[in-house]
């Protein structure tokens, strides 16, 4: 018994170490001085810390603009998105109407559709509305998802209708109950979905990269993308760069960890 | 009581409106437009004046099956999907059984390290990685080398660029699919295991016959889901490559092809007609997987 936990505990350990070598490489190489991270054999530790990389980054290459953009983008999304795909995730679980069921079921069917099939077509409308290269062309065509209202439906679907019916009986308006009984009791779907937006809208890279031009207006991954162009020997400032923009997000897992990983068992409930 | 009724069928409209008018203009609109687009040779050069441009009919299609690199970044693709899938789908289940083991303590915490990598950001990641596989100046063969293998110039030979892009999205993603089989491995009554124990049953006949038919719900979703998300590989080779899909077209895959023909060289009928074929091939695969599965349940 001793041996076998001893030797399932070792597995779990050197797996472990595999994951974050990665990550804690990234992290020593951006406060390692110039060139300590591309010499032959690189450094694993920095022989000395420095900040030189996080200054010229932010001094030299104005990232903070970019993660400035980063933050508005997935935030405008993550509030404006929400709010959208509550609304209609609600109304698909807990108001009756003709033609419901069939509409859920072919937004259902949808959700196979890779993105790539609408992209030529909506960059040439956003020209057409005069939005590309800005970041309205990057918030609007994601102010609706279709995971976003299948996620908040099943999880309303767990609502009880009497308390809905009491209500109404009552004189309530179906705004007045979507507002203070509907976004209360999905609250858990509702925080777990805004995460996952949050999260996938910082990450996000083919769209931002195909509607911005204008490298003041870059998303960070995008601008990072660009910076390998010019800066790809310049490790310790690259390691920089992939470092503020993945702890952003990742703190923000850390400190949600929770409401993440059970709105991922959440987003699989069949039907 | 009809009033009622009434209203709060009007009620549902109007709260799916917003959310259904968003998807109709920006997605389901430009899918139904992106098909057209794909019968056509619209360029950007040409959209100045009506009349430049031509139906074509299925011109962009045919040209595609002449186009060997087209045939390479379907290669590559499948490549990613079916060597890659199954590799995340594995590095997942096992790390799942290994949190669920009876003796395994800590459980919180390797869970978060395992997940980690799941909600970093690619582009971040594969910079990070970029460096990782440097031949010479590369982390990953120095620990290579310790143990007497290599060097490997990971991405600059055509052998061994698509490997290492999916050994990186092992890594990336099987954390992913080991809380779904965790959450799934909860789910089996303990009762089960205590009575195929008494009947002699071991380790691996219980992996056999109780774990894995149980999982098959979880696993179909998780196949599906990963099946789905490879195969719109793009991020991955465009940054390991500076967006050329490299060396020699090996890493190139449909969606970085599609990106490059319809918004670098402007020729937005073929790069319509290649997100067409992307379309095309994920739904008949995830079709069959569906089928498979249902036949053998």
């Amino acid at each position: 018994m001793k041996g076998k936990s001893l030797l399932l505990h070792a597995v779990l350990a050197v797996g472990a170490l595999i994951t974050l070598f990665p990550l804690y490489w990234m992290l020593s190489a951006s406060l390692m001085p110039r060139g300590e991270a591309s010499a032959i054999p690189p450094a694993l530790v920095p022989s000395r810390l420095t900040l030189e990389h996080y200054r010229a980054l932010f001094v030299r290459l104005d990232i903070g603009r970019n993660f400035l953009n980063s933050i508005l983008i997935a935030g405008a999304v993550t509030a404006v998105s929400t709010f959208l795909n509550a609304l209609a995730g609600w109304s698909f679980a807990k108001l009756r109407f003709r033609g419901r069921d069939r509409l859920f079921s072919w937004l259902l069917a949808a959700m196979v559709i890779p993105a790539q099939v609408a992209m030529l077509p909506l960059f040439l409308l956003l020209r057409t509305l005069g939005l590309v290269n800005s970041m309205a062309g990057v918030v609007i065509p994601a102010a609706a998802s279709l995971f976003g209202i299948f996620l908040v439906r099943q999880y309303a679907l767990s609502v009880p209708d009497e308390l809905l019916d009491a209500a109404r009986v009552d004189g309530a308006g179906e705004l007045r109950i979507f507002w203070s009984i509907g976004l209360p009791l999905c609250r858990p779907a509702l925080v777990t979905l805004a995460l996952f937006t949050f999260i996938g809208t910082w990450s996000d890279f083919m769209w931002p990269l195909v509607v911005l031009s204008d490298e003041r207006k870059y998303t960070l991954p995008v601008a990072l993308a660009g910076l390998i162009g010019e800066h790809a020997p310049d490790v310790e400032l690259m390691m920089a760069g992939a470092v503020v923009t993945v702890l952003p997000v990742l703190l923000l897992f850390l400190s949600l960890q929770r409401v993440y990983i059970a709105g991922i068992t959440m987003g699989s409930v069949k039907e | 009581m009809r009033g009622d009724v009434r209203r709060e069928a009007a009620a549902g409209w109007l709260f799916v409106a917003p959310a259904l008018l968003v998807l109709l203009v920006f997605f389901f609109g430009p899918v139904v437009a992106g098909f057209l687009l794909g019968l056509t040779d619209v360029d950007l050069y040409a959209l100045g004046g009506v009349g430049a441009w031509r139906i074509v009919g299925l011109r962009n299609y045919t040209r595609l099956a002449d186009d060997p690199v087209f045939w390479k970044a379907i290669r590559n693709t499948f490549f990613f999907v079916f060597v890659g899938g199954p590799l995340t789908i594995a590095a997942a289940l096992g790390a799942a059984l290994l949190l669920n083991a009876r003796l395994t303590r800590m459980r919180g915490l390797f869970r978060t390290i395992y997940f980690a990598p799941v909600v970093t950001t690619l582009v971040a990641v594969a910079t990070v990685w970029r460096y990782l596989y440097h031949p010479r100046a590369g982390p990953l063969n120095l620990l290579l080398a310790a143990v007497g293998i290599g060097p490997i110039d990971w991405l600059g030979d055509p052998r061994w660029a698509m490997p290492a892009l999916v050994l990186m999205a092992v890594w990336k993603n099987f954390g992913y699919g080991m809380v779904l089989f965790v959450a799934g491995l909860q789910a089996i009554p303990e009762s089960i295991y205590e009575a195929a124990r008494i009947d002699g049953a071991g380790h691996l006949t219980q992996l056999r016959r109780i774990t894995l038919p149980l999982l098959r719900p979880t696993l179909l979703f998780v196949g599906v889901i990963t099946t789905i998300g490879y195969f719109q590989l793009f991020a991955e080779p465009y940054v390991l490559t500076g967006g050329t899909g490299g060396p020699v077209n090996a890493t190139l895959s449909v969606a970085l092809l599609m990106y490059k023909r319809g918004f670098r060289f402007w020729d937005m009928g073929t790069g319509a007609a290649i997100a067409f074929v992307l379309f095309a091939v994920i739904l008949v695969v995830s079709t069959v997987q569906l089928r498979l599965q249902r036949e053998k349940a």
